[in-house]
């Protein structure tokens, strides 16, 4: 059982270099191979949030060095729960691909998204910060393929900006890995929990330094404000199912938060107090405001949605910055509903973008397939404004409640509030300016270079929308399922004492000869 | 010992940070790899400074150097030599294809008028 855990790794991490060796110059079988390996990951998962849904903790010691010495993988219900989102976005967001032919548009298509799989999942299952690191290597390095698949100038323009910025996050990151390094004397996730407990007080300079470091590099990922000038330009260039796919990259960054920010630097700890409530929970509404206030200042689709990912990412900075388990509850249930909404309105955009050429916000005769297009922005709309009746609305009312008992509650609510309802301008005023508009403009030219889009992209979104209304329906038990994990986050002795306290293989030097 | 290793650190962080911060994508890699070859500094003396000792266990060696600095900067620079072939051919393919080395983006109409 217990080697089940590396399984999501290792699958990937097999199949991409199989199809880039064996499969490359058959689309078809790149094709069968990628959606098997995702459909396997989605089995995997569920095995592996069923065998942890008793609220036990599984770990996995690579080639069985014993905890600080060795890397461990650990999976928890938060780590299950974020593999099981991944993989079940990833095979809508890859039908998507092969649906619309965007696989076949460049070449190692398949092979790069499995990698990125493979990053972002091992992401989710380390125990230990380097590790950590080394994964979010992995899936950078794999997403800089993806999101210059298929080429252009101005998409290698946008990921030039893209690679360098996330470079150098790259670099500080390892500058904050060092520091922990010199003042610990580990990268154990659980071992650095315990010994930055025992740190003095007069002692803390590095370790508040690390701390704040560590929280640049995530708040990069998770494009927080004033770190989130890479996403706009980089997502709406990138091709849309890579975009949709990229929905689940902020949330690394946020698990990343949540996970070191629990339990290596608890909210109660002496030296870095005041790192959430005074310097996150400010960032992330300023964040939400900002992604709003883009929403509405957008002039193309593709900028619009990317804004609207920046302004969720901050709706789920200011749960997670209250770092209390209702907090935490809320900043989850609603991680799933951007991930899925954000993905959705992105495959959209494709959409529009396939039926009249571009993604310009100008009234312009009416696409092919615009009725159905047209209602599915209209549902994918309200669903990322957090408009009733879906989950966007239930995880904003979530948030709202777990921030009663906050200092800048008023903050919070005024926020919030208000830049729903800026939000919901901004999609009003773009949906109606590309599909309400049009009728007015008379047909479409029948010789235009424009095709009608595949049933399969439809098939994708159709199920990706099945998610999320499952998401609003089953509110009741995912909202359940999430107290539990936010819970456990703040006792979390039985992954300290599974991690450390496990005997393994050490190394004995009398016994080596 | 420790006031070469320390300013080699600054030294190079500062000249890598002012060439990030040219606004040319040569000049920006070239910082990218000054900032990467002071992180790797920096991730040795992590695991303190010690001259001339063993990362291995060895017979009749009292002092060691602590290995996982080693290792982890052996990582870093595998990841760092990658990562900065990425971003060459990236930005090479960039500037051949829209004859602009430029990292940040240009005002719209003199972009287009220099292309036409």
């Amino acid at each position: 059982m217990t080697h089940w855990i590396i399984l999501p790794i290792v699958l990937p991490a097999f199949l991409a270099p199989f199809i880039v060796l064996a499969a490359r110059h058959h689309i078809g079988i790149q094709r069968v191979f990628s959606v098997a390996g995702v459909v396997a990951l989605i089995a995997l998962a569920l095995g592996l949030v069923w065998a942890v849904s008793d609220g036990s903790v599984l770990y996995y010691r690579l080639s069985n060095w014993a905890a600080p010495f060795g890397i461990v993988l650990v999976a928890d219900r938060l780590s299950t729960l974020m593999v099981l989102l991944t993989s079940v976005l990833a095979l809508f967001v890859l039908l998507y691909a092969i649906g619309s032919g965007w696989d076949s548009r460049g070449r190692h298509f398949h092979a790069l998204f499995q990698f990125q799989l493979m990053g972002i999942l091992g992401a989710f299952l380390t125990g230990d910060l380097f590790n950590l690191f080394v994964f979010f290597e992995v899936l950078l390095i794999a997403s800089y393929g993806l999101m210059i698949h298929a080429g252009g100038n101005a998409r290698l323009k946008a990921g030039v900006q893209y690679v360098l910025f996330n470079l150098i996050g790259s670099t500080l990151f390892l500058f904050a890995l060092g520091s922990i390094y010199a003042e610990t004397g580990t990268l154990n996730m659980a071992d650095l929990a315990q010994r930055v407990a025992l740190i003095g007080a007069e002692e803390t300079v590095g370790i508040r330094i690390a701390a704040v470091l560590l929280l640049l590099v995530f708040a990069i990922k998770a494009a927080i404000v004033p770190l989130h000038f890479w996403l706009p330009s980089s997502y709406a260039e990138a091709p849309a199912p890579v975009a949709a796919l990229f929905a689940i990259m902020t949330k690394v960054g946020a698990y990343a938060i949540i996970r070191v920010y629990t339990m290596i630097f608890p909210p109660n700890l002496e030296a870095t107090m005041g790192l959430h409530d005074l310097w996150l929970l400010p960032a992330a509404l300023v964040s939400l405001a900002i992604g709003m206030i883009g929403v509405l200042a957008a002039r193309k689709l593709d900028r619009l949605i990317a804004f609207s990912i920046i302004g969720s990412m901050g709706m789920v900075m200011v749960a997670i910055s209250l770092f209390s388990p209702v907090g935490i509850a809320a900043a989850l249930y609603y991680i799933i509903h951007s991930t899925l909404a954000g993905a959705i309105l992105f495959l959209i955009s494709d959409l529009v973008r396939t039926g009249r050429g571009n993604l310009d916000l100008t009234a312009q005769p009416p696409m092919r397939g615009t009725h159905m297009t047209a209602g599915m922005f209209f549902v994918g709309a309200i669903a990322m404004a957090g408009l009733p009746p879906l989950s966007g609305f239930l995880g904003k009312l979530l948030v709202l409640d777990a921030s009663y008992g906050a200092d800048l509650v008023v903050w919070v609510w005024a926020i919030v509030l208000s830049s729903s309802l800026i939000s919901v301008i901004g999609f009003a005023r773009a949906g109606s300016v590309v599909f309400w508009k049009a009728h007015g403009l008379g047909p479409m030219e029948p010789d235009a270079e424009t095709a009608r889009p595949a049933t399969l992209a439809y098939v994708a979104i159709g199920g990706l929308f099945a998610m999320l209304i499952a998401h609003t329906v089953f509110a009741e038990k995912v909202h359940a399922y999430t107290t539990t994990v936010a819970t456990e986050l703040f006792a979390h002795d039985t992954y300290m004492s599974l991690v450390l306290e496990t005997p393994g293989k050490l190394s004995d030097p009398k016994e080596a000869h | 010992m420790e006031l070469l290793v320390a300013s080699a650190i600054g030294v190079l962080t500062t000249a890598g940070i002012y060439l990030v911060l040219r606004l040319r994508t040569f000049p920006v890699i070239l910082g990218m790899s000054l900032l990467t070859y002071a992180v790797n500094i920096f991730l040795f003396a992590s695991g303190r400074l010690t001259i001339g000792a063993p990362p291995i266990l060895q017979d009749g060696v009292t002092t060691y150097t602590d290995p996982v600095p080693q290792a982890l900067v052996l990582t870093a620079i595998v990841i760092s030599f990658g990562m900065t072939a990425v971003v060459v051919m990236i930005s090479l393919g960039a500037y051949l294809g829209s004859d602009d080395d430029h990292v940040d983006d240009q005002p719209e109409a003199t972009g287009s008028e220099e292309r036409s």
